[in-house]
């Protein structure tokens, strides 16, 4: 069977592995060639050596940027994971109606981030126009208007994550730990989320990559504004997320392309270095079963 | 004293559920109001003097100079089309990775895993300029693009379902004389049934809302999907009629409820299936 299907891999094989390159491997690869040229389009690079590093380094917005998402990141991993949590397991402790709740919960999910963002633009502004203000003219109004915006879409997802690991937890550890003499809060701290580990190792890698992938509800809900003039004379957008940070530099202005994939490159790298370190700390405390 | 607490705690819910919705119904409220009482009191039911009926849907289905039925249109074309390629190519390939499990297979495989984690940005100059010059920048081609660039997620989870099915079903099917063909699509894709409806609703969760790749691929003159039209006409190209955006955020969700309500089963299945972890 081996040898008769290995001959059929042009039609087995080849389709998805061509498709991968066209859509990812090949501009993965020619991402990281141009992110060390000059270039308009991709016919015009010339190679310039790490000039384009030097220029992510120098440039106030992106280490701006960079420091936003992390603190967007944090609040909100911790946010989401934690409420979702609660949510999980108040549904799953037998309350009337647990099924409708889930259904609620989960409904904003689906929508898209495009749309959520004027959705949510529509609710904020309504509110703060009322003190002569907006979204878009406050900073901290618009991270924690991200904040609250990530909560509403992610915590669904993630509690019904949470829900499935509470619900493969068996009984009989439960009815152990209670002839034991454990207390609710001792099962809680000591049985359920030990047990569940495996569903907050995902879920917080979901939360954290998200979280710092965000681009789609930061475009539609501030788009970075406002922006303040900093050092240099250049314009810092102050609730300009890294994605949104990056696709500037490239779309903004046509001469900083370069220094746009640079930035794309370094992002890749964060984004890599923070989801496995992340999956390494998580996993060491799943318990063996 | 249980029973009350446990009441208590649904009634708490009950509250946080309506809460948790209203968002969405203020939208639809204001999708029935004039503009101008949109931004002044947009918390307000539309009474006698906002209220303008249809008026906001009617202007919605061509503003921007762009019909809305046409962004519809392509949403669903791109999404069923790119969902259906992804779902038949990646389940034969992870069967051949499983089943062949040489070396160009182990590192694509590989390369896959990988690719679930690189973030879009990274590609998205290089992959606009290549779709381009490969015209698959329409969205009858794009599926390709979409088959590439979300292969990873549907790859690594056919091949965690195909490794748990026994080897003996297909070589009692070699036996009786199937070729490879028929073995797949007699024996194996209908094992997978599961599997399939878990990676079709994610992807079509994926692309359906996916803004960024289609927007940076189609030539958005001719093609807009929903997230593309809308952003067109809140960003700074034409003059914004807040009433229609909300009029066109309304009929923008209502396939994605109908979609939730008759299978939120296969939903919430695929979810959980799509976050075992590697």
């Amino acid at each position: 069977m081996k040898r008769l299907l290995s001959r059929w891999f042009p039609i087995f094989f080849l389709p998805t592995a061509l498709s991968f390159i066209i859509g990812f491997l090949y501009p993965f690869i020619s991402g990281i060639y141009l992110s060390f040229c000059s270039f308009i389009t991709t016919s015009d690079a010339t190679f310039i050596g790490i000039e384009n590093y030097k220029a992510v380094f120098s440039d106030p917005s992106f280490l701006y940027s960079f420091l936003f998402t992390i603190a967007f990141a944090l609040v909100s991993v911790v946010l989401i994971n934690l409420i979702a949590f609660m949510i999980a397991y108040a549904l799953t402790s037998g309350i009337r109606g647990a099924n409708l709740f889930r259904t609620v919960f989960f409904m904003p999910n689906l929508i898209g981030g495009i749309v959520l963002g004027y959705i949510w633009q529509l609710i904020f502004d309504g509110i703060l126009s009322r003190y002569g203000t907006s979204i878009s003219l406050n900073p901290t109004y618009g991270f924690w208007g991200l904040i609250i915006l990530m909560c509403w879409q992610q915590i669904g997802y993630m509690m019904i994550i949470y829900i499935a690991g509470l619900q493969s937890v068996p009984e009989d550890i439960y009815e152990a730990a209670r002839i034991d003499g454990a207390g609710k809060w001792q099962i809680l701290k000591k049985v359920t989320v030990p047990m569940v580990m495996p569903s907050i190792t995902i879920c917080t890698f979901l939360t954290l990559t998200n979280s710092f992938k965000l681009f789609d509800q930061n475009l539609s809900l501030t788009a970075g504004q406002p922006g303040t003039v900093g050092a240099g004379g250049r314009t810092v957008y102050l609730t300009e997320m890294l994605a949104l940070n990056i696709y500037n530099t490239f779309y903004r202005n046509n001469n900083t392309r370069g220094i746009g994939q640079a930035k794309a490159v370094i992002f890749f790298l964060i984004v890599t270095v923070i989801a496995l370190s992340q999956l390494y700390f998580t996993r060491r405390k799943e318990v063996q079963q | 004293m249980r029973k009350i607490r446990s009441h208590l705690t649904s009634l708490f819910f009950a509250v946080i559920s309506i809460i948790y919705v209203s968002p969405i119904f203020i939208v639809l409220m204001n999708s029935f109001k004039r503009r101008t009482a949109i931004s002044s009191e947009p918390f307000k039911l539309p009474n006698a003097e906002s209220f303008i009926s249809l008026g906001n849907y009617i202007t919605g289905m061509t503003f921007g100079n762009y019909p809305f039925y046409k962004s519809v249109l392509y949403s669903f074309i791109i999404t069923i089309a790119s969902a259906l390629l992804i779902l038949i190519c990646t389940s034969m390939c992870a069967w051949f990775i499983v089943r062949v499990d040489n070396k160009i297979c182990k590192i694509f495989y590989y390369l896959c895993i990988f690719s679930m984690i690189v973030p879009f940005q990274m590609v998205m100059y290089t992959l606009s300029k290549t779709a381009d010059s490969l015209s698959l920048n329409t969205p009858f081609t794009i599926p390709i693009i979409y088959l590439g660039f979300g292969a990873g997620l549907a790859v690594f989870m056919f091949v965690g379902f195909v490794k748990s099915i026994p080897l003996s079903m297909e070589e009692s099917a070699s036996i009786d004389g199937c070729g490879p063909m028929r073995t797949f699509f007699e024996v194996i894709l209908p094992i997978m049934k599961p599997t399939l409806i878990s990676v079709g609703i994610l992807q079509i969760m994926w692309i359906w809302n996916d803004y960024l790749l289609p927007y940076l691929v189609l030539d958005i003159k001719k093609y807009r999907t929903i997230p593309i039209h809308i952003q067109y006409l809140n960003g700074s190209y034409g003059q914004t009629d807040i009433g229609a955006i909300m009029a066109l955020i309304v009929l923008s969700i209502i396939p994605i409820i109908i979609f939730y309500f008759t299978s939120q089963k296969y939903i919430i299945k695929g979810i959980i299936a799509g976050s075992v972890k590697g």
